[in-house]
């Protein structure tokens, strides 16, 4: 084989400690490499034309680039390669940047292990085989995962470009965090007002298909053709029958039934529809507390129903869809206070955390919208903001910020003195994040306009006296001590990775940060992908994000779907496992090992079986390779040749 | 019979001499063999700990070098502040800087041992099920405070014992003497600590709002587990009525005093003649009343 | 110390002082981000001339003389309400008392008294093994010249037999005293560097 090298400078990314034209002039040296050189910037457009020109020039049969790593532009070089025809597998890449030069200062080393690393990209090269993808349709049907206003958002795109959309809901309802909200920064709009007609719209679009109350139980395939099978979760209500007239919720006697949709302030039945304008409107039974579900006599909801819909009987099922393309929209959760001891441990009733305060603003709330303590229903006079709260906090393991609390505080304080004019607010901060549009401006008008009293510091005790709560801290600026005694006090509570974001993760095949956020693709350049293809994020899964960054990254989730939707077909990934049939033993032990299901058996003639593998199925992982006792499937493109002549030169 | 060692520490051989004999007496009720250090010494205490890292290391670390070499794998001392030196020793002795010097100068290692202080013994080697079965005097109908002071649960990574917040085991000793116990917010708030001495006025201020939040909540006395918060709560009550123009008068008993006394010990041989606020309105016997109150078949 | 309201950051920057509190105190200074939670949870924020969360800020920009002067150091009672709460697991008690230790060493001291009162425990302690409560106080007071603190507490504790007029002793006495000579002896010379001589009565026991 014919092998040309390439070594990037990348500026002085590279060049600033790897003596580029060493490792060119080193290379020179190795089995088959009959060209060398170092470039400045290889993946600048006259640097592909460089390795096309040599290509040509040289007759060069395969090509090494040493530059960086190959997530952002393996695609560039291997298109390059192909465009001066070779094919785009006669291509390696050696990683001198990440793992070498931004990692050491010792000019002599990284030289040396720059030149190692391309010693066993040409070793591997010299093993590598042309391989041709083939062509699939592309299932031109969108699974949103999360009904939030991200979720919604991209679901309503992608429904008004004619695609079809399927939504899975696990709550009984979709609109998320922001169907608990009364108002909203920055404009003070009511979140039911604007949040609702899009509510409407999901439910009514003929190509949207909703499951609320529902779950992702499994999916196989990949980008353009995923399986997915939804779990839907027994409601005990026959959502076809039910009308969402709400006659059994007003019967149902098990009456200590936590109010979820209210944060558990005051309490619901055990058949319930959350809020009037809930979409889906249609009622569930909370099995954990309806009496006819655990053995006590009950059943008044079922007499009661007009159009018989309760169905004590229900199990859970499970639905399959077929689609082309997923993005996960599933938000978030809130931090759990009970962690700060300092703060009551959760065991005061008039310290509550900020989305109980929107419960409670709002005019659809446990208190219809009138502001009053929880413990003993008084309206208060002096109410005490504390921010961060489970948030830039290593101590409990949340060191981020959660973006959204400062203005929340700020529209919290500004509402509560639009509800209670004679109340005064006050605010315990470190600092006030509000870099939005017209965010800052909202701030300084909640204390310029609206007199709420800043302090900054963090609060160090909240204890009660008497029938007030004293909340202890620092005035930093001032270099004092404070105490503020309040009726009523409002814990900012900081934004986490929502329940079970890890699991989904893992059914979808994408990576998520130490703290379950999902992770983008590039946090600069890729901002909605994942590293997974097909599946794609949107909103508060991703990060903290208020509602305008959710609505906008919903759409640019969407907008990826439809470009992908716009082509028919699609390539392909060729590195997948192939058996070698006259080396397979029938031992049958890759088939137990592939995560995917992509190994079955196959029958030759007169009955003799072989493994084999389905390559639209089969992601890749190399399970079965290391595995099979004769070797015989190997990984293509990562065979056990290749690998060993790598590790050989390393040795060598 | 469970083999303690005891670490007695100055204040007990002092002014705390009631905790000391208390602490006997109910130990020893519970079949707990308290092992006398020999030869102890003072922990040295904030002054060492404030002079050198290695002085108070040693200073503490020797105690507990012979409480070893005696044959135990406890020791527990009733005052925090020497519980903190001598967590503070078996620290040293983990600290690669320090070890060295520390063995030699104390002749051993000492981070096998368990160290505890009374509280944490009587909370998990005895317990408020087993307290609660042993009563023969309950304090029923009596409202008392717990006050565990800053050093028992604080920090947690080093006192590894109940809550740094909010610690309960005190509150649960009491309720199972049949007390009343409230919710007291100050329960690791500060006494005032040394400046009983150099800053008088710091106790009046720190200690008063102590003794004042008790009042507030009812609290007839207010209980203790630390030496240097009894004194300053009881025996400079006076001087704190005096500083904030207020006339307390809440005994301030030991944690071990209130258990002998449910479990029926002659109040002198637990020392309670020792507090400065007399404790006489502990010995009231308000079982009756209260069953009284309620009225014959209120039971039901 | 008195209070400056003007710094001239470049020329009182002690870098090798933030190090050396780094070290002595096994913290991090540069991790406070100034929330205030200690000085909130500090029952002596009232009586510091620079509150807890400013000795840090001071410590982080170097300003030795300014903290190895300040009385706050010498006010702390090692309570840990501010390492229990701060939200970045500094142990700011473990950094006050790192600070107490390089005061003394530096012959700063602001609070001759208190020092006065921890001297007199230690010399009580390296005499008999052990602190004479009842020796202890009288002789603080008569050297600290407020004789008569405490007076109205003697009766009483008189009357209910708790003042004892003979320490207790430990026998082996020789031993304790071995081993504050010994730390003596090695406090200066830590990391190799000399003891300063000669040391001034102020600062050693
Ligand atoms: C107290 C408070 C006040 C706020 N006020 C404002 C404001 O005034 N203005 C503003 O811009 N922002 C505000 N925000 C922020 C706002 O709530 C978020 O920006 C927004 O809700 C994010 O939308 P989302 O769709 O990404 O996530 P979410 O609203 O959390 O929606 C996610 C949805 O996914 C569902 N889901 C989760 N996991 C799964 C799963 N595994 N399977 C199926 N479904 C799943 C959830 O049930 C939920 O319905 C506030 C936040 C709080 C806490
Ligand atoms: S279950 Fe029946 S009664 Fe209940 S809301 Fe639905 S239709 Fe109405
Ligand atoms: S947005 Fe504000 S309140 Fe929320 S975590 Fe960030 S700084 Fe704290
Ligand atoms: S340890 Fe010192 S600085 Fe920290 S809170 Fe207690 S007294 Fe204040
Ligand atoms: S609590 Fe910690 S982070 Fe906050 S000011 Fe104090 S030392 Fe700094």
């Amino acid at each position: 084989m014919r092998i040309g090298v390439f070594v990037c400078n990348c500026g002085t990314n590279i060049a600033g400690t790897v003596d580029t034209a060493k490792v060119a002039s080193e290379a020179l040296t190795f089995a088959d490499v009959v060209y060398a050189t170092n470039y400045m910037y290889t993946c600048s457009e006259p640097g592909q034309q460089e390795i096309q020109r040599a290509i040509g020039e040289h007759g060069l049969q395969g090509v090494v680039v040493a530059a960086c790593s190959p997530r952002m532009h393996e695609p560039t070089f291997r298109r390059a390669v192909e465009k001066a025809g070779l094919n785009k597998y006669m291509f390696e890449m050696a990683n001198i940047r990440e793992h070498v030069s931004w990692i050491g200062n010792d000019k002599a080393a990284n030289t040396a292990k720059a030149a190692d690393l391309v010693r066993m990209a040409v070793a591997k090269l010299r093993f590598n085989q042309p391989l041709f993808s083939s062509k699939m349709p592309v299932n031109k049907r969108l699974l949103v995962i999360g009904g939030g206003v991200a979720g919604i958002q991209a679901a309503l795109d992608c429904a008004d470009g004619g695609m079809d959309v399927v939504m899975v809901e696990r709550k009984q309802y979709i609109g998320g965090k922001m169907a608990q909200l009364d108002k909203t920064f920055p404009t003070i709009d009511c979140s039911s007002c604007i949040l609702g007609p899009k509510m409407v719209d999901v439910s009514q679009k003929e190509n949207i298909t909703l499951y609320a109350s529902s779950e992702i139980e499994s999916i196989s395939g990949y980008i353009g053709n995923f399986t997915v099978d939804i779990r839907k979760k027994a409601t005990y209500v026959n959502w076809d029958a039910c009308t969402g007239c709400g006659a059994c919720m007003e019967k149902c006697p098990a009456k200590n039934t936590p109010d979820v949709f209210n944060e558990n302030l005051g309490s619901a039945r055990a058949i319930n529809i959350p809020f009037p304008q809930a979409i889906p409107k249609k009622a569930v039974i909370d099995a954990r507390h309806c009496r006819q579900l655990n053995g006590k006599k009950c059943g008044v909801c079922a007499k009661i129903c007009p159009v018989k819909a309760i169905d004590f009987e229900m199990k859970d099922t499970i639905v399959t869809e077929k689609v082309g393309a997923i993005i996960a929209a599933t938000g978030y959760d809130l931090f759990d206070h009970s962690v700060y001891g300092e703060y009551g441990a959760g065991r005061y009733p008039d310290v509550i955390t900020g989305i109980q305060y929107e419960r409670i603003l709002s005019a659809s709330g446990p208190y219809g919208g009138h502001i009053q303590r929880p413990s003993d229903g008084k309206e208060p006079k002096n109410i005490v903001f504390l921010a961060c709260v489970g948030s830039r906090d290593a101590s409990v393991g949340r060191p981020y910020c959660s973006g959204v609390c400062c203005m929340y505080i700020a529209k919290q304080a500004i509402l509560t003195k639009d509800h209670l004019p004679e109340s005064n607010s006050y605010v315990f901060y470190m600092d006030i994040r509000a870099p939005g549009k017209n965010y800052d401006e909202f701030v300084r008008r909640a204390q310029e306009e609206y007199g709420v009293q800043y302090i900054r510091g963090r609060v160090a005790k909240i204890y009660p006296r008497g029938d007030r709560m004293v909340v202890q801290g620092a005035d930093t600026l001032l270099g004092v001590q404070v105490e503020v005694e309040a009726d009523l006090v409002v814990l900012a509570t900081g934004i986490e990775s929502s329940a079970g974001a890890g699991e989904l993760a893992e059914k979808l095949r994408i990576s998520y940060d130490q703290y379950g956020f999902y992770m983008e693709s590039h946090p600069k350049l890729r901002p909605v992908e994942t590293n997974t293809a097909g599946v794609y994020l949107a909103g508060a899964c991703q990060g903290p994000k208020d509602i305008p960054s959710s609505v906008a990254q919903g759409s640019a989730a969407a907008s990826k779907v439809q470009s992908l939707f716009a082509h028919d077909t699609i390539e392909t990934n060729p590195q997948v496992a192939l058996v070698n049939e006259r080396n397979c033993i029938a031992c049958g032990k890759c088939i137990q090992v592939c995560p995917f299901g992509a190994i079955q058996w196959k029958e030759l003639r007169g009955g003799i079986k072989k493994a084999e593998v389905l390559p639209t199925v089969c992601q890749g992982c190399g399970v079965c390779n290391a595995t099979c006792p004769p070797k015989a499937v190997q990984l293509q493109h990562a065979t056990d040749n290749q690998l060993l002549a790598e590790v050989n030169e390393l040795c060598a | 019979m469970k083999r303690v060692a005891y670490y007695k520490g100055c204040s007990l051989e002092g002014l705390a001499a009631e905790y000391d004999r208390s602490t006997h007496a109910v130990c020893e009720a519970f079949g707990i063999e308290l092992v006398e250090i020999a030869d102890w010494n003072c922990c040295g205490s904030t002054p060492a700990h404030s002079y050198d890292p290695l002085l108070s290391a040693a200073l503490a670390g020797r105690n507990l070098a012979i409480a070893a070499d005696q044959g135990c794998d406890m020791v527990m001392t009733p005052c925090p502040g020497c519980l903190k030196s001598l967590k503070g020793a078996q620290e040293a002795c983990e600290d690669p800087g320090l070890r060295k010097p520390f063995v030699e100068l104390v002749g051993r290692d000492v981070d096998g041992l368990k160290t505890v202080s009374l509280l944490q013994l009587l909370y998990e080697e005895v317990g408020p099920v087993a307290i609660k079965k042993a009563v023969r005097r309950p304090l029923t109908g009596h409202v008392l405070i717990p006050y565990y002071g800053c050093l028992l649960t604080r920090p947690a990574q080093k006192a590894k014992f109940d809550d740094p917040e909010n610690p309960v085991s005190m509150d649960r000793l009491l309720e199972a003497t049949g007390a009343l116990v409230p919710d007291f917010p100050y329960k690791t708030e500060c006494c005032g600590a040394t400046y009983g001495v150099t800053r008088n006025d710091f106790v009046g201020k720190l200690s008063g709002r102590i003794l004042d939040m008790t009042a507030r909540l009812g609290g007839e006395a207010i209980v203790v587990a630390c030496p240097l918060c009894q004194q300053n709560l009881d025996m400079r009550q006076d001087q704190i009525n005096k500083y904030q123009k207020s006339a307390l008068h809440l005994p301030v008993p030991y944690i071990s005093q209130v258990i002998g006394l449910a479990l029926g010990m002659d109040p002198k041989e637990l020392g309670m003649d020792k507090l400065c606020v007399s404790p006489d309105i502990l010995f009231e016997d308000r079982a009756e009343a209260e069953g009284k109150a309620q009225g014959p078949g209120a039971a039901a | 110390m008195e209070r400056t309201n003007t710094l001239s950051i470049r020329q009182s920057r002690d870098t090798d002082f933030i190090r050396e509190v780094e070290e002595a105190s096994g913290q991090d200074v540069s991790k406070c981000y100034q929330c205030g939670n200690c000085m909130g949870s500090c029952a002596y924020t009232f009586a510091y001339d620079y509150p807890v969360t400013q000795i840090m800020r001071l410590v982080q920009l170097g300003q030795k003389d300014i903290v190895l002067g300040s009385s706050a150091i010498w006010l702390c009672a090692n309570c840990q309400a501010c390492t229990t709460r701060c939200p970045n697991d500094i142990d700011v008690a473990r950094v006050m008392e790192a600070l107490r230790i390089m005061s003394r060493k530096s012959d700063t001291v602001s609070l001759p008294d208190i020092q006065a009162f921890y001297d007199e425990f230690l010399r009580s302690v390296k005499t008999f093994g052990r602190v004479f409560e009842t020796g202890l106080l009288p002789i603080y007071n008569l050297r600290a010249k407020k004789p008569f603190t405490d007076f109205d507490l003697a009766p009483r504790l008189l009357m209910k037999g708790k003042l004892t007029f003979f320490p207790a002793l430990v026998k082996k006495r020789k031993k304790i005293a071995e081993i504050f000579e010994v730390v003596k002896r090695d406090r200066f010379s830590k990391d190799g560097k000399a003891r300063p001589e000669p040391l001034s009565s102020k600062t050693d026991i």
